[in-house]
């Protein structure tokens, strides 16, 4: 019988290399195109500041596109909590800690809020989350009364714009590369442990060559410039948060459950509708954060503060391969997506690229992927 | 047909294979699954096109090339796909006529078409609106609408594959009294199905294809069922359903005065007070035709009916209160949903993911997954089911249709439960594995689990339960012990007849 065809790992492996691929392919072109400016360690720094914002939104977007849903919102609800931490630190004095608070439970709250909406009254989420795209924009122009309001603490702006000491960035270094090699080990030995076979420990480290290069070559080029930036470590706080709850927690199994058939998952005793209602609540989390970085970089909070960024967050996961049927998709494919998407802007922005032709192309690299992808996965 | 060859990547799935078919005549191709019975009809009709296979297509003395379905159309030739492949939202008329609608200049003559649509279905004898939406009708009347489609485009040659799968027994009925009228129109048919009652009943001859390749062409007359099985999977079958005793120990779920109203028509019962129990080690099989309410019942007792129900639930002398399928499971219950690919299984998912879905918080931990001891949990069922796939991260979509069985009844199976629940746990899949499944299932009673089987396969419950429940219009209407279930009284039951 024809039962052959390979696994679900390697398919996705294999995507991954190809968007590394793609990646590396965009970065040598801008490198050579913007005569050796793309590939500078300051740029680089930039770039990886520069997309942060939204990666954090995609990673929580693609855990509810996995689930098969949708969040239009995002965009408006980051300046909507945008807009409230900066009044609760300027007009209402509530203090940094408590302000940063706040925005966070606002994402959580009008998360919780669209989610009940979409699981419990079974109203489409893109419905929705269309209208609180519309709605909470108007809630921040209500909110700011159509004024920029600025923010002049500095320990919160360091947010958005500080760097952690070269020395901090390679306790982090150290701290991961541990990890990896202590993840290694332990898969090698539960083989073994599990009766599954003999413990291939030298297979296993040499998997765990490439992340550990991967960590110091970030480290070093990040401290290259003036070490790593602030939004950069909050970014790879939520991605990992993300991966981890994508590929090891019930939780994260069951949105791919959700996404994969609905059906299927509810008969097998999953509650849908709670994890539809959690997956938006933690979205709302990351939007909250992500306002806070915003927020902090500009140094205020501004009417139209985010808008469109919901479709680059979307653009990032699909852009990752992730399906808009729900089902499948990864973080680390979404953060790719981030970093593509980032890369067009900084490289053509590099090249005085003009502001039209920029949103053009990256329109039409969008479809172009997406089509790629669609063609390459018929051939299988 | 001739010397078809045909190749997909790493597999012959046609190995030389001839086939005939002549006016008016009816012939019967089984074989089992992956023998490559709807390949040979997809490269028939074009779905494959000239040039992806090897061998000649011939109709009417002349070689054909078709390039696609339309191309085999135009020759005469009419496919009915197992899967439906009507549009829901349209009407009957819309369907019949989708792709070829009477109109002038783009503009559709809505009074021809409905009026055309009649007539057909006049002339099948079908009692059927044209105008009422496909999807509002039930799965047995669906298929009669595709064969009307079929048969609007003036077919010669018509296939048929799995039509009965859906069918209630006058359905069928229907469904044979209109075939039996196109061949004497002169419509020659291919008929593919697991079925050899009908098979028998119906064919001229049979064709037998195992692994690609033709076993045999005979006339129907000269065979019989038990030499067509034994052809088929190229052994000896003795009674495909193994002699056992069970034992039966206490009582593990009683269930009482359960009363499930339909979705759509919010008063209507389609469980009416129904009582039942079910003993440690016993199979009790519930009979009835489609629409007596045996999936309702199922899914109403799991927590899982999505319309309004009531009921009392004891599990092992304890009234258990069970609002979802997640308590159910907890309770003890297990339920091999019917439809395995609509409610049991994520198909672009690995069978490891498939299989421990239901169970992951009893294999991995409540908050984390642990992939090892998962991948321990899933080898147990694959083992002991004989999954055919290289590995547990096999995608499941990629499965033959016994295979996937197996792995949703795997996954039950890993809840560790006190009673199964079956719902149609051998349909579309075929001879081998159903005997493997009714194996497991003996097997499982044997062990001590209780069993509840709802079958449409009236052999397939006789064969199988130590007591038949039989269900009629959401009523219980016999209940018989397997000395005193013969396939007349359960039918008279099942009908209303009692």
């Amino acid at each position: 019988m024809a039962e052959n065809k390979e696994s679900k790992v390697s398919t996705t492996t294999l995507r991954a290399y190809v968007m590394i691929g793609v990646l590396a392919l965009i970065w040598a072109y801008f490198h050579w195109a913007t005569g050796s400016i793309f590939l500078t360690p300051t740029n680089l720094s930039n770039l990886a500041t520069q997309m942060s914002v939204t990666a954090i939104l995609a990673v929580g977007m693609l855990m509810v596109i996995v689930s098969g849903n949708i969040d239009l919102s995002v965009g408006s609800v980051l300046g909507f909590a945008g807009g409230i931490a900066a009044l609760s630190m300027t007009t209402y004095e509530f203090g940094l800690v408590p302000s940063i608070i706040f925005a966070i439970l606002v994402g959580v709250a009008i998360g919780v809020f669209q989610g009940a909406l979409t699981a419990y009254l079974n109203i489409p989420a893109f419905i929705v989350t269309l209208g609180g795209l519309l709605a909470w924009r108007g809630a921040v122009k209500w909110l700011l009364g159509g004024y920029t309001v600025p923010v002049a603490d500095e320990t919160f702006k360091a947010i958005g714009n500080e760097y952690i000491l070269p020395v901090g960035g390679w306790i982090i270094a150290a701290v991961a590369i541990a990890f990896v090699v202590l993840m290694a080990y332990r898969n090698a030995r539960s083989v073994k442990d599990y009766g599954l076979g003999e413990a291939n420990y030298g297979g296993e480290m040499l998997k765990a060559i490439i992340p550990v290069v991967g960590v110091v070559a970030f480290i070093w080029v990040m401290n290259a410039y003036r070490g790593i930036p602030v939004p950069v470590i909050i970014l790879l706080g939520v991605a990992l948060l993300g991966a981890f709850i994508t590929n090891s927690t019930t939780f994260g199994r069951y949105l791919y459950a959700i996404g994969g058939n609905a059906d299927a998952a509810r008969l097998s005793g999953i509650d849908n509708k709670r994890q539809v209602l959690k997956v938006y609540a933690l979205l709302g989390a990351f939007t909250g954060i992500a306002a806070l970085i915003f927020t902090a970089r500009v140094g205020s909070a501004a009417p139209d503060a985010g808008v469109l960024k919901e479709l680059d967050a979307i653009a990032a996961c699909v852009i990752g391969g992730a399906s808009l049927m729900g089902g499948r998709g990864t973080v680390f494919g979404a953060c790719l997506g981030a970093l593509i998407m980032a890369s067009l802007d900084n490289g053509m922005s590099l090249l005085n690229v003009r502001d039209f032709m920029q949103d053009i192309i990256k329109g039409s690299i969008l479809v172009i992927a997406v089509g790629l992808d669609m063609f390459g996965r018929r051939g299988t | 047909m001739r010397n078809i060859v045909k190749e997909f990547p790493g597999v012959r799935a046609l190995d030389g294979v001839s086939f005939t078919l002549e006016a008016g005549e009816f012939h019967s191709l089984v074989g089992e699954n992956g023998a490559g019975k709807s390949t040979l009809m997809k490269t028939l009709s074009g779905v494959y096109p000239f040039g992806t296979y090897e061998g000649d297509i011939i109709i009417d003395d002349e070689v054909r090339q078709f390039r696609g379905i339309r191309d085999s159309e135009h020759a005469g030739v009419a496919i009915i796909f197992q899967e439906l492949s009507l549009v829901k939202e349209l009407t009957v008329g819309e369907n019949i006529f989708l792709g070829k609608e009477p109109s002038k200049l783009g503009v559709i003559n809505w009074s021809e078409l409905y009026h055309r649509t009649s007539k057909l279905l006049q002339d099948l004898n079908l009692d059927i609106d044209p105008r009422v939406q496909v999807g509002n009708l039930g799965i047995g009347q669906q298929q009669l609408v595709e064969i009307a489609k079929a048969l609007s485009k003036e077919a010669k040659i018509l296939v048929l594959d799995e039509p009965t799968a859906a069918l209630t027994e006058s359905e069928v009925e229907t469904l044979f009294t209109i075939l039996r009228d196109l061949k004497k129109r002169g419509v020659g048919m291919v008929y593919i199905s697991h079925k050899l009652n009908e098979v028998f009943e119906m064919s001229d001859r049979i064709t037998v294809l195992r692994d690609g390749k033709t076993i045999g062409t005979h006339n129907a007359a000269d065979l019989t069922k038990d030499k067509v099985i034994e052809l088929m999977v190229g052994r000896e079958v003795g009674n495909i359903f193994p002699e056992c005793h069970h034992d039966f120990g206490e009582t593990v779920l009683e269930v009482k005065n359960l009363t499930a109203y339909s979705i759509d028509a919010v008063n209507k019962k389609v469980v009416d007070d129904v009582s039942f129990h079910v003993r440690k080690g016993e199979v009790l099989g519930i009979a009835g035709l489609m629409g007596a309410g045996r999936t309702e019942l199922l899914m109403s007792i799991f927590g899982a009916w999505a319309g309004k129900y009531s009921r009392e639930v004891i599990v092992e002398g304890k009234s258990v209160h069970l609002d979802s399928p997640a308590s159910a499971i907890r309770e003890g219950i297990g339920f091999v949903t019917e439809d395995r690919k609509r409610f049991g299984l994520i198909l672009e998912q690995t069978i490891l993911d498939n299989m421990t879905l239901a169970g992951l918080k009893r294999i991995s931990g409540a908050f984390l997954t642990n992939r090892t001891r998962e991948t321990i949990a899933a080898k147990g069922p694959m083992k002991s089911l004989r999954v055919k796939a290289n590995s547990p991260l096999t995608v499941a979509g990629t499965l033959s249709g016994g295979n996937q069985q197996k792995v949703v009844l795997g996954k039950w199976l890993l809840t560790n439960p006190k009673v199964l629940f079956l719902d149609e746990p051998t349909r579309g899949i075929d001879v081998g594995a159903k005997q493997e499944i009714y194996a497991e299932i003996n097997k499982l009673a044997e062990q001590g689990l209780a069993i509840v089987l709802v079958s449409s396969e009236l052999p397939e419950v006789l064969g199988l339960s130590d007591r038949v429940m039989v269900l009629h219009e959401g009523r219980v209407t016999g209940e018989f012990t397997r000395a005193d279930a013969t396939p007349e009284k359960v039918m008279a039951a099942a009908t209303g007849n009692h």
